[in-house]
């Protein structure tokens, strides 16, 4: 095997793609090509190098320098100046400090996101060599037995990072006897402001496929379904490439390792539906029918997809497995909080210096996250608020940046950390506008399955609707609160029973807003 | 369509990816009667749970469609940097309102509740093509550019 002197990695995920990566890669191509060295720089497609919003980004190797906003006629520099002369071009070049764009400082402890980046996603080989597929290997070499995983998922604490933050293990331990059981992976990342997930499976899918074996040893199922959201063109492809490099070495299918244990993974393609994210749409979809939530109980653990027993976990919290059973829970406590121990995934967008994913210790605080990972509030304003946890999440003020944020932290704030996405808000946003907008989402995307949303979601987006255009009545924003709490009340799913939340937490933290509006109406009136 | 089918077992879970199949070998992109028919055949279920199926997801259409979709998102991300007036700007560009398909046969202007790209906000999909960061006047040149595009192609 031949040995580079260097590697230049391309990170390659939807955005870069429309940015040029590929003519970017090509170019660098030819360039080393021309220059002659391309028997000793190797170009690696790679995922998510941890850069939003700046175009085509590139990582050289062994000098751990980074370019961004690479664009075809910067190549021919790049490969004459650095790879070739060593002398980097400081003006693509981002600084490597904690207030540069987020992912690359190596102070963020990457758990999840650690191959991110690292690695080509489409390489069974180079996963394998950063580990992948090491604690299965272990468990089955070993003999440790389902209860022994489920214990130290126990000890570790992981609990759901798909938003609820249900304690991962005892899911598992849930999980009813029976000869057919299923995993399934949500990856129906839909939440508006979220695309964690998305960058997980275009930059480590084999540590997904991993985490669901872990889970299928543990609890017994021989299957299992990743149901990824028909949008993620570049996510469904990486995984199957993966899935199939996986069946081709062997390590899915029939007796794994020369063990009793077989499984295998088939990818689910949505179809543009948001309640899906739900778990028992999820499993309903997969069926191939209309993604209307069940009633629960019986929850899925003890009757899921075709009535079979069946766990369904966050592509996050499954990417969180490999690592716990490698390291063991005391190492993964050593990380985040007491009750929520390790990283969690970030979004961090709108108002912001540097928009983009993070991976921080549970328990950092919103201040730390838009300081010192998000370079503060973009173009100098003042920081008025941020809405936590996408459409179904809430509203924060400045009173919550120094709170540790997790989920239990955060509930004391009457908050959710959801799906971990977090829009900064500056000074010029307008709530009133954004809550339209989340009502508008809702009316959409309710399945209209039960009454309470159905009419609910509409009722609260007309309301909402008149306000915003100065047309309000007497007693709406009170109107608003009331039949957000019926729908909690009442509705079947966590789509229902959350829209208090946006609602609630608007009208706690910017009530004026909405009043100047309605008192506008009245003058006008 | 039936070789679009066979494809798949013969099990209803495979429904939604006969539906993604047989929408895009239409050239206007959608259902036909006689797809959903095909669909519901193959599988032995009645018509109309296909149907049902069929449209429940936003994805799919059992109206004709323009021969590009373009899918702006207007989530809170896209919103706060000015996603609304694109979507102002994409109507009156082409003549028509979300939902409506161009007099050309051309574009069918749909919205997205989140695209899941939003460190490049505001954003849209044409087809299966992704454009972020966009302004008005890059909206206009990326449907231009299509428009070009598709008439010498």
């Amino acid at each position: 095997m031949r040995l580079a002197r260097g590697h230049v990695l391309i990170g390659v995920n939807e955005e870069a793609l429309l940015a040029g990566a590929r003519d970017v890669e090509a170019a660098l191509r030819d360039a080393l090509e021309d220059s002659g060295l391309r028997e000793e720089i190797e170009v690696i497609d790679t995922g998510d190098l941890g850069v939003t919003g700046r175009g085509v980004v590139l990582s050289v190797y062994p000098d751990g320098v980074l370019y961004a906003g690479v664009v075809v006629d910067d190549v021919a520099e790049i490969v004459y100046e650095h790879l070739l002369k060593g002398r980097p071009v400081e003006r693509l070049r981002l600084p490597a400090t904690p207030t540069t764009p987020t992912g690359l400082t190596g102070k963020q402890p990457r758990i999840v996101l650690e191959n991110c980046g690292m690695i080509d996603p489409e390489s069974l080989e180079e996963a394998v060599a950063v580990g992948a597929y090491e604690a299965i290997a272990h468990i089955i070499e070993t003999g440790t037995t389902p209860v022994e995983i489920i214990e130290e998922v126990k000890r570790s604490g992981l609990r759901g990072r798909g938003g609820a933050g249900f304690p991962t293990g005892r899911k598992w331990s849930f999980t009813a006897p029976g000869e057919q059981k299923y995993v399934v992976c949500n990856a129906d990342e839909g939440e508006p402001g979220t695309f964690k997930d998305r960058l997980i499976l275009e930059g480590d899918p084999h540590r997904l496929i991993e985490g669901m074996m872990l889970t299928g040893y543990a609890v017994g199922a021989s299957k299992g379904y990743i149901y990824i959201r028909g949008e993620y063109h570049l996510s469904i492809k990486r995984m199957q490439t993966a899935i199939d490099a996986a069946r081709e070495a062997g390590l899915l299918g029939e007796e794994i390792f020369g063990s009793d244990f077989s499984f295998d993974v088939e990818i689910k393609k949505g179809a543009g539906a948001y309640i899906c994210g739900e778990e028992t749409s999820l499993i309903e979809s997969i069926e191939g029918k209309r993604g209307y939530p069940r009633v629960k109980p019986p929850y899925p653990g003890a009757v899921g997809l075709w009535s079979k027993p069946t766990v369904v976990n966050n592509v996050e919290t499954l990417a969180n497995v490999p690592p716990i059973l490698k390291n063991g829970a005391d190492w993964f406590r050593g990380y985040g909080t007491e009750s929520c121990p390790g990283t969690k995934v970030y979004t961090i967008l709108g108002h912001i210096a540097h928009p983009g994913l993070i991976e921080v210790e549970m328990g950092t605080t919103l201040r730390t996250i838009i300081d010192t990972f998000g370079g503060g509030v973009k173009d100098g304003r003042a920081f008025k608020g941020a809405l936590i946890g996408g459409a179904a999440g809430a509203f924060v003020c400045a009173d919550c940046l120094d709170k540790p944020m997790d989920f239990d932290g955060l509930q004391e704030l009457s908050a959710v950390l959801g799906s971990g996405a977090i829009l900064v808000l500056g000074e010029d946003a307008s709530i009133v506008e954004i809550l339209d907008g989340i009502l508008g989402f809702f009316k959409h995307e309710s399945c209209g399955q039960c009454a309470p949303c159905r009419a609910g979601t509409l009722a609260l987006k007309t309301i909402m609707g008149r306000i915003r255009a100065g047309e309000g009545q007497p007693g709406d924003l009170d109107r608003m609160i009331e039949i957000a709490a019926a729908m909690q009340a009442t509705s079947l799913c966590p789509l229902g029973q959350s829209l208090i939340l946006p609602i609630q937490s608007a009208l706690q933290h910017f009530r004026s807003e909405f009043e100047a509006r309605l008192s506008a109406s009245v003058r006008t009136a | 369509m039936r070789s679009l089918l066979e494809k798949y077992p013969q099990s209803t879970e495979h429904l939604l990816d006969m539906l993604h199949d047989l929408q895009a070998a239409e050239p206007r992109n959608y259902l036909t009667r006689d797809a959903l028919r095909a669909a519901a055949d193959y599988l032995g279920l009645p018509l109309s749970d296909v149907v049902s199926t069929a449209t429940f997801y936003s994805m799919y259409s059992l109206k004709p469609r323009g021969r590009h979709i373009i899918r702006i998102c207007e989530s809170p991300p896209c919103q706060i940097v000015g996603a609304e007036s694109l979507i102002d700007l994409l109507g009156s560009h082409l003549g028509i309102a979300v939902g409506e398909t161009s007099e050309d046969g051309l574009f069918t202007l749909e919205t997205s509740s989140c695209l899941g790209v939003c460190g490049v906000a505001p954003a849209m999909m044409i087809g299966e093509e992704l454009y972020g960061n966009l302004t008005p006047a890059r909206v206009v040149d990326v449907i231009e550019n299509v428009r070009r595009q598709d008439a010498t192609g």
